[in-house]
């Protein structure tokens, strides 16, 4: 009974946590910017306004374009219950982070579709563009899990953030320390964030996730912007509790999901700091430089697994 | 990185509050009722250009900087029609342009309305009787507001949408 | 006509996949017959491994024979030599001696081939398919060389040609002894099973034949050469060198990820596929490799978790591979051409088609909750445990194998949007494309029999996989891999990795309905405006301005161009009579391919100029010829 309160919970975090956290996000790089920004709930007034918009659809999609917002936000929802987030043991307990990656490969490869779907020249470069960074940053995701797997003798989430718990000083182990960097540089790349993109960007030429969500409005737009935020959470919350997994308790009686949600809070408010900060100091990226910097990130895997070898 | 919040610790939010009542001079409509209520916390502008000199694109852009910072309010520039509620049209609407501001209004999904900006957009301005100009976006989409001015400045334009949505400054 | 000879393929499959699955679960049987071939005699053996195999082609060939009746029911051309294909590769896996394996593995090749050349019918693209017969031709039977080399120096070594009597004598031989048969071995196998770099000839035989004989080819036959790997190093050359397990491990890591490059900026639907097929043999070979390894090191359970991940990939490849080539073929006979570029639109027209591609490109693209994903997966998992054999050479090899299959996957992903969306999605690029017909009912029931049997293998793999497993423990004995616990999870290694398939599919469907029924309950859905697609006002919305398949592919070209080695070439005509006006503009800017260009032209002009030197002696003189059988008579008397 307690695992299905606990997935009900861990959904309900994510789903009505995620345009929260974005919305923090827009007002912390307003206000470091002199702006006064808008209010951290923003994102929840935006969602309900355009669930109250009747959608245009093009002729020239098919039944993929309509489909795939649902599928987008029911992969996110199956990705968050996936994640220890609350506890270290999630309710999907058997999920590993190679299950975790492939369900927002699953994500990108519809929406890429859904890109294409429409036959302008927008979605196209847009589907064409994300997924070759996803493609590019698959090879680092693989050796900050191997780097991961190999400290804690499993693949499965749960264990990992036990086993690193169990072990504080495994933490400030330089192996750790930079599968914390790549892995960091392939959350900014998957979500979408800058400098490989820009999510407030108007310029379509300059667009890599955007482009692909052109088409979209109404309910459609809402899932798919929904989905994206539930997207960025997940990332935030695996580098917080998978890298730093104190405060993540191991029951799940609702005392312990409530301390896990406090320390979660903790670590995302950091991240999110941190997050604002550099998308505000430093600028997107040429594309054609993204390639460059999802290289270095496999650098960084490389040099993390030999480190975990090199200090056995 | 450290650079940049040392200036925005020093220099903190540069935010003014929007002109009082008195201070603007703007001509207005103001939108049905249900239609502002709808959209009073949460805007998507498009804008669009429909053969402007620039000038009151160039006032438009003070809008999102730190001093006038639309985004307070909700308000928010989409890149696509399909994700926008609200036309914020300028320039007197020139024959080559006509039909590209039709459709972008039919993509627009509803509910929505259209925001004239500038002289030019309610009667074609200092062009108006041009060959090349049909005279004003209302020969061409419906319009809900209008803010006169040529340019308005962005605190004109700032009360005008506000005034059209209702919400209280 | 042909029709009925598909059918008696398709019965013979079946019966075929029924003993195949009997010797997988333990049914034995021989069947000897002395005076059938000459040399040793027919001699058949089921065991597990022949099991599995025999069951893999019969299974693969009762849908494909369906889907022939359709597609090629009505001529008889081809429906022979179909029939012997399958027939020919059911007995390579039974055959128990020399003769019956090279003459099963040689009718195999030849029907293959003469299926090959059999595109040129209708005079459409006859030269490429002569082409890509030669080069069939050439490849494998360079390969047969090579087989036959090594086969017969086990003949004499242990002077009998029956591989039991092989597999008994295997470890009285010496490391380098076993270790030449195998290398001469492996290059008759891989050329078969497609590694770079000897795949030059999958990707022009595939597109080349009729899509129902590539459906089996890339399903079926390149696995044969998988056998033959596993048969050579586990039981006639037993126990494995370390090295071994090495050398596929690297040239399987090389396979998929170059397999999925080329993949990507092909704009032939099927060659597309065709190339990545040799991108999932690249993933079994790893597999197979990283089993020869981990048995080297003494990891019998490891060896066993990665040999379940290979065999579960080839079944799962030949499912969903078969699926796309029938895809494939339902289009090309709709729609009248394979070229990317033409095509488009055709979900509106090819509903059927299009949702049967659909599914099998979720497949092979690894994405859960189906099939593909589950046998990456597992061959992650024995990838990932590595870190028990301490040797950090085969460390550094497994890490490169695990950087080089996670790239491929991802470039996976990518190559099937492209696939799909170009294909099916948007606008028809062409009129052909534009009036296309879905295909007859026939071959829809075999592919959706196939679609619906990708979703079953995941699903049923707490089922499938210990199966498999059990199979390999006839080859490397050691204790179960995987146990299935709770919820049908498959619990690997003890407790290193979990995953349970049914409970992940339960969870997507139940992800995906939940927010379209929260829009029902809250009324949130009204009925959405149809209008044109957003282009920024412009007037006029064509084909012309989607996304091409070569603009699709643009970002990757850019990143790997040190590997496509692309040569731009731009002709601009001007008009004659002014240097302003421009009459024409040629742009071309080709990939090309790394491993023709280093190893085979280089092959190519060497055997040339050798040729060039020793056609001196064919003089054309009768009298010098003469001469040449005195010289030759007098030697042997000399000799004798």
């Amino acid at each position: 009974m307690d695992v299905v309160l606990l997935a009900v919970l861990q959904a309900a975090v994510v789903a009505l946590g995620a345009p929260l956290m974005v919305g923090t996000l827009r007002t912390l790089k307003a206000r470091l910017v002199g702006h006064r920004g808008p209010v951290p709930w923003q994102p929840f007034l935006d969602l309900r306004k355009l669930l109250a918009k009747t959608p245009v659809v093009s002729d020239t999609t098919s039944w993929i374009f309509r489909a795939t917002p649902y599928v987008l936000a029911g992969a996110m929802l199956v990705a968050a219950l996936a994640t220890p987030l609350l506890t270290s043991r999630p309710p999907l307990a058997f999920a590993g982070i190679i299950l975790l990656m492939s369900l927002f490969l699953l994500g990108t490869f519809f929406l890429a579709l859904a890109g294409l779907d429409a036959g302008s020249a927008f979605g196209g470069m847009g589907s064409s563009r994300e997924v070759a960074v996803a493609a590019l940053a698959e090879p680092t995701v693989m050796l900050a899990v191997f780097a991961l797997a190999l400290r804690a003798n499993t693949t499965n989430l749960g264990g990992i953030v036990e086993r690193v718990s169990a072990e504080p000083q495994l933490a400030i182990n330089p192996a750790h320390l930079l599968a914390f960097v790549a892995f960091f540089i392939v959350m900014l790349a998957e979500t979408g964030r800058l400098p490989v993109d820009n999510p407030a960007t108007h310029l379509e030429l300059t667009m890599i996730h955007e482009a692909m969500v052109l088409e979209y409005s109404g309910r459609h737009l809402a899932l798919v912007e929904w989905a994206s935020a539930m997207k960025l959470l997940v990332f935030l919350s695996l580098l917080a509790n998978l890298f730093f997994p104190w405060g993540v308790p191991a029951g799940i009686t609702p005392l312990a999901m409530l301390g896990g949600l406090l320390a979660l809070g903790a670590k995302l408010v950091v991240l999110a700091g941190a997050l604002a900060l550099l998308e505000t100091a430093i600028a997107k990226l040429r594309l054609f430089r993204v390639p460059e910097l999802l290289a270095g990130s496999f650098a960084l895997g490389v040099l993390s697994v030999s480190a975990v070898f090199l200090l056995r | 990185m450290l650079r940049q919040l040392a200036l925005a610790l020093q220099h903190g939010i540069v935010t003014e509050p929007p002109a009082r009542e008195d201070e603007v001079e703007r001509l207005g409509a103001r939108l049905a009722d249900e239609i502002r209520a709808r959209f009073s916390r949460s805007l998507a502008i498009r804008q669009v250009d429909a053969g402007s000199c620039n000038g009151c694109e160039l006032e438009i852009g003070g809008l999102t900087g730190p001093h006038y910072d639309l985004e307070r309010f909700g308000v928010h520039f989409v890149a696509s029609p399909r994700h926008a509620d609200c036309l914020l049209v300028t320039g007197p609407v020139t024959r080559n342009m006509a039909e590209a501001l039709r459709r972008t209004w039919q993509a627009t999904p509803d509910p929505k309305f259209v925001v004239a900006a500038g002289d030019c957009a309610s009667d074609g301005g200092i062009f108006r009787g041009s060959y090349a100009v049909v005279g004003g976006v209302h020969e061409v989409v419906p319009v809900h507001a209008l803010i006169a001015g040529c340019p308005p400045s962005p605190a004109a334009l700032l009360a005008g949408l506000l005034d059209a949505l209702g919400r209280p400054r | 006509m042909g029709a009925l000879v598909y059918a008696l393929t398709a019965l013979l499959g079946a019966g075929a996949a029924a003993a195949g699955v009997a010797g997988m679960l333990g049914a034995r049987w021989a069947l000897r017959i002395d005076w059938l071939v000459p040399l040793g005699g027919l001699e058949l053996q089921m065991d597990a491994l022949a099991g599995l195999f025999v069951a893999l082609v019969g299974a693969g060939a009762v849908p494909v024979s369906l889907y022939a009746i359709g597609y090629a029911g009505r001529e008889r051309r081809g429906a022979l030599a179909y029939a012997v294909f399958v027939a020919a590769m059911l007995v390579v896996p039974l055959a128990a001696n020399v003769m019956t394996f090279v003459l099963a593995w040689e009718l195999m090749s030849l029907a293959s081939y003469v299926l090959v050349l059999d595109g040129a019918r209708a005079g459409r693209e006859a030269a490429a398919s002569a082409y890509a017969g030669w080069v069939y031709a050439l490849m494998t039977h360079a390969g047969l060389a090579c087989l036959l080399a090594g086969m017969l120096l086990l003949t004499a070594w242990t002077g009998s040609p029956r591989f039991a009597d092989w597999t008994a004598a295997a470890p009285t031989f010496g490391v380098g002894a076993r270790s030449l048969v195998w290398a001469l071995l492996a290059l008759g196998f891989a050329a078969k099973a497609g590694g770079v770099p000897l795949h030059v000839w999958l990707p022009l035989a595939h597109p080349a034949a009729p899509s129902h004989v590539s459906a089996l080819m890339s399903g079926v036959m390149i696995k044969l050469g998988v056998y033959g790997l596993l048969r050579a190093s586990l039981a006639w050359l037993a126990p494995a060198v370390p090295w071994w397990g090495a050398a596929l491990l690297l040239v399987g890591a090389v396979s998929a990820v170059v397999g999925v490059l080329y993949a990507i900026v092909d704009r032939d639907l099927k060659r597309l596929l065709a190339f990545s097929s040799i991108d999932n043999v690249g993933i079994v070979l790893v597999g197979t490799g990283a089993a020869l390894t981990f048995a080297a090191a003494d990891l019998p359970g490891l060896a066993l978790l990665a040999l379940a991940a290979a065999f579960y990939h080839i079944v799962n490849h030949a499912a969903f591979k078969s699926l796309l080539f029938m895809a494939a073929g339902s289009v090309l006979h709709g729609a009248g051409t394979r070229d990317m570029e033409a095509l488009g639109g055709l979900i509106k027209r090819q509903p059927w088609t299009a949702a049967c591609f659909l599914v099998g490109a979720v497949a092979i693209a690894g994405l859960p909750p189906l099939n593909g994903f589950v046998s990456e997966w597992l061959t992650f998992q024995a990838l990932l445990q590595n870190v028990l054999i301490p040797q950090p050479a085969s460390n550094l090899v497994f890490a490169l194998g695990i950087a080089g299959l996670a790239l491929a996957a991802g470039l996976a992903v990518a190559c099937f949007v492209k696939a799909f969306g170009i294909t099916f999605l948007a606008l028809p690029r062409s009129e052909t494309a534009a009036s296309a017909h879905e295909a007859p009912v026939i071959m829809r029931v075999a592919m959706v029999a196939t679609a619906a049997a990708c979703a079953a293998l995941a699903l049923g793999a707490s089922w499938v996989v210990p199966a498999l497993a059990a199979v390999a423990a006839t080859l490397i004995p050691g204790p179960p891999p995987v146990t299935v616990g709770a919820w049908r999870t498959l619990e690997v290694s003890g407790d290193f990795a979990t995953l349970s398939v049914p409970a992940v599919a339960l969870a997507l469907g139940a992800g995906i309905l939940l927010p379209f029924v929260a829009l029902v309950a809250l009324r949130a859905r009204p009925r959405p405006r149809r209008y044109e697609t957003w282009s920024c006002g412009r007037l006029l919305q064509t084909a012309r301005m989607e996304y091409t398949a070569i603009a699709f592919a643009d970002p990757f070209t850019r990143v790997f161009d040190f590997f496509y080695r692309p040569v731009k070439r731009l002709d601009i005509d001007m008009h004659p009579e002014s240097r302003f006006f421009v009459r024409r503009i040629r742009y071309e800017n080709p990939t090309r391919f790394i491993v023709d260009d280093w190893l085979y032209a280089p092959l190519g002009r060497a055997l040339r100029a050798v040729a060039r030197r020793t056609a001196i002696v064919q003089s054309g003189s009768p009298n010098l010829y003469v001469a040449y059988v005195l010289a030759a008579l007098l030697v042997l008397l000399l000799v004798a």
